[in-house]
């Protein structure tokens, strides 16, 4: 099979998406398929019009590639391309679009505010911050709206650490938002196709639990694959994760990032292009699944091809 | 038509003009290890692997290469007015004189001739080693590579610098040292800060191995040691009897105020490892620099080398050898001084020009950086995500320490872009802070302070502190 790879871009999560991509052109090789590679810039549209693959293998991370930029063009050219449609990417990598659609499923995601620089700017929403900070409590998290890994992610412990919480996310985004501080485990729920895989768990090793750079310095964080869970928890993760994926209309694969609390999961967040390299998330629970690197990209390429699980909200 | 070499593999492809059917030599990637085998090999990995860092900072300097970008993040001479003829005159007089020496193996020491130069080199700051005291090495940095070869051991003390230079960190943590480090103010390293921090190793029993210095416009702070404090330092090492390993890359880079002495000068060379290059006066190409070391520290680092590579390049030695037998590298510098003095004048004016008055940053008298630290709400690495949105790039303050400090300054480059390039660089650098030094004061209610003075500031003080108006 024709097999075009995308991958790079200028997002800021570029060098990720070449090694995403680098480690799945080397499994379609071996897979036996013809393929080809696109560092997309601007002359992308000129060059899968060239190839006219029989589907586009999308490895790309952050604005541009994930948010359905590209799942636009690849839908507006006819290519299958892998992973969820451009509305689903849209939705995933807008965590506010993202949460809305959580919270109307009636799914639980931590309490929230959104704001963008205009608000602030303008309209003196600062005033406002007090009571926000009320309801929501302290720490607080402030992430950018959209972004990748823990780029802008800040915890607040108090109302002064909020304004500079607040600039670093506006560094990434013209949108943040303000959210809940849920305690709890870390996991994230791969899905491929409509099937969960095992749960991943992040657990931190050493520094400060409100570091978020801590999270992605090899070393400092342990991944743990299949997490330990008793069946209620395993079942309640699981079906919160199904329940998000579908009520963000993804397809093809995605990961739920969420936190398991004393009361259940809640919510955080779905990417809709989890990263794809020999450290990343989904690859290891489809190994802890019994799926080799090369049976998941296979898999992958069939559910971009027949998509037998789309699901539409 | 038949495939050369019978479709062997990707090293016996040959690039055949006019055979379209011949596969285009593709790089072939090898095969990447899948998860299991991964796993493998982390059973094999040294433990010194598991503390090279790697960092969200890392990912967004990947960046900054994108041709679009002005970029003030790189830390390059210019080599762009090095003739092109004398380079093809230089390299043509050693095929024709000495092609099958300039082709082998050489002295693991390095050759006397390229010793030679080396001494001109430190004679120009006042230096006067002993020859066999010299070591070659493949750049400067393998001489730092070398000497914690010879003197780190995995939970060693090595002090260094605050900030130090960034290239050193990912040495000393392969070498699994305990890396400390020393404030620095505007008369570089604080050695009231480093007598009390050797004493408190003292009664922890711990002996540091070696003092890591860049005395002369430190690479990132651009700071100088001031004539008082190197007399102090080396007084201290000898005291001591522990090392002081100073890295002199710009020494030759001056562009204004007295030259000091090196401390190898001050020392003598008994407690003072000395590491030089050519990459700064010269072309960092060539990858050759050099380490001074006393005869039984030399004898250890020459075997180091000789595992390491067993010998530094013998034609570029032979190159720079060509080259200063023309008598002429030190015009060169100076060439290189002027234009560099320019450069750093238009970035010192432009940082005037378009930088709140919240920030601060060094005014040096040479090297090729300048540092810049801005108010502490502002972290660099984030302003950086936001910088590259408007095509401009710095280094972020975080790299240059080793306990996450820095995270308000910036390291700007400016040996390798044109004033052009410089004055825009800042310019976009200039507009994001403002934009973030104005959310902040929306967010916190504080009124912003007033822009910078129209009349040019004095240019006399080494820290340009902040001045509300």
């Amino acid at each position: 099979m024709k097999v075009t790879v995308l991958k790079g871009g200028r997002s800021l999560e570029r060098g990720v998406s070449l090694r995403s991509g680098a480690r799945v052109g080397d499994a379609l090789e071996r897979l036996g398929h013809e393929v080809a590679a696109i560092d997309v810039g601007p002359d992308l549209v000129k060059r899968l019009n060239e190839d006219r693959p029989d589907v586009a293998f999308v490895a790309m991370h952050g604005v541009g590639g994930e948010d359905g930029t590209v799942q636009e063009l690849l839908e507006i050219l006819d290519i299958p391309f892998t992973g969820p449609g451009a509305a689903a990417c849209a939705r995933c990598m807008d965590k506010v679009q993202a949460k809305d659609a959580i919270d109307e499923a009636g799914l639980p995601t931590p309490d929230w505010f959104a704001f963008n620089q205009t608000a602030f700017r303008e309209f003196g929403a600062a005033d406002a911050l007090g009571r926000l900070e009320e309801t929501l409590g302290f720490p607080l998290v402030v992430k950018p709206s959209r972004g990748g890994s823990s780029l802008g992610v800040r915890f607040a412990r108090s109302a002064a650490e909020v304004p500079q919480a607040l600039v670093s996310a506006f560094s990434y985004d013209d949108r943040i938002l303000l959210e809940r501080f849920v305690d709890g485990r870390e996991l994230a729920v791969s899905i491929l196709g409509d099937e969960p895989l095992p749960v991943v768990e992040a657990i931190l090793l050493e520094g400060d639990r409100y570091d978020f750079e801590a999270r992605y310095e090899i070393g400092r964080t342990r991944f743990v694959c299949p997490a330990e869970m008793n069946d209620e928890e395993q079942r309640a993760v699981t079906e919160a994760a199904l329940a998000t994926y579908r009520a963000l209309g993804c397809t093809g694969f995605a990961r739920i990032d969420l936190i398991l609390a004393a009361d259940g999961p809640w919510l955080l967040e779905a990417n809709a292009i989890p990263g794809l390299t020999d450290t990343s998330l989904l690859p290891q629970a489809a190994e802890a699944a019994g799926l080799s690197f090369e049976d998941l990209v296979e898999r992958i390429l069939d559910l971009a091809l027949s998509p037998q699980g789309a699901l539409q909200p | 038509m038949p495939k050369p070499n019978g479709g062997g593999g990707p090293a016996s492809i040959r690039h055949t003009s006019g055979m379209s059917e011949v596969p285009e030599p593709t790089h072939r990637r090898r095969s990447h290890a899948g998860t299991r085998d991964l796993e493998r090999y982390a059973g094999l990995f040294a433990e010194r692997t598991t503390v090279m860092r790697s960092s969200a900072m890392r990912d967004l300097m990947a960046i900054t290469a994108r041709p679009e970008v002005i970029s003030l993040a790189g830390g390059l001479p210019d080599t762009s007015t090095f003739p092109p003829k004398s380079f093809a005159a230089q390299m043509t007089r050693i095929a024709q004189k000495s092609a099958a020496k300039a082709l082998q193996y050489g002295p693991t020491e390095g050759f006397e001739e390229t010793k030679d130069c080396i001494l001109e080199v430190m004679g120009a700051e006042g230096m006067l080693p002993d020859p066999d005291d010299i070591i070659v090495t493949t750049g400067g940095q393998q001489a730092i590579d070398l000497v914690c070869k010879t003197l780190v051991d995995p939970g060693d003390v090595v002090i260094c610098e605050a900030p130090t230079y960034p290239g050193a960190v990912p040495v000393f943590c392969s070498y699994q040292a305990d890396v400390i480090q020393v404030e620095c103010d505007e008369d570089g390293m604080n050695i009231d800060v480093l007598e009390r921090l050797l004493g408190e190793l003292r009664e922890e029993g711990r002996r540091p191995k070696f003092i890591y210095s860049v005395p002369s416009f430190q690479n990132p702070a651009e700071v100088t040691m001031s004539l008082e404090r190197r007399r102090r330092l080396v007084e201290l090492a000898r005291r001591e009897e522990i090392l002081v390993v100073e890295d002199n890359p710009y020494g030759l880079l001056r562009y204004s105020g007295e030259p000091m002495p090196p401390l190898y000068q001050l020392d003598g060379g008994d407690f003072v490892i000395y590491i030089g290059t050519f990459s700064k006066i010269l072309s960092p190409g060539i990858r050759l620099g050099w380490a001074v070391a006393p005869p039984p520290v030399m004898e250890k680092i020459v075997l180091g080398k000789q595992a390491a590579d067993l010998c530094t390049s013998t034609l570029t030695q032979y190159f720079v050898r060509e080259y200063f037998a023309e008598r002429r590298w030190q015009h060169y510098v100076n060439d290189l001084v002027e234009i560099y003095r320019r450069r750093r004048d238009t970035m010192l004016e432009a940082l005037r020009n378009h930088f709140p008055a919240e920030a601060t940053w060094t005014e040096p008298e040479g090297g090729i950086f300048i540092w810049a630290t801005l108010p502490d709400y502002i972290d660099t690495t984030d302003l950086l995500a936001r910088a590259l949105r408007s095509d401009v790039a710095f280094v972020p303050g975080q790299g240059a320490y080793v306990d996450g400090r820095g995270r308000h300054s910036m390291r700007l480059n400016f040996s390798g872009v044109t004033e052009d390039e410089i004055r825009e660089g800042v310019r976009r650098i200039g507009a994001v802070i403002a934009e973030q030094v104005e959310l902040y004061g929306t967010l916190t209610g504080e009124q912003r302070q007033p822009e910078p003075a129209e009349e040019p500031q004095p240019n006399v003080l080494p820290f340009r502190k902040a001045e509300g108006g």
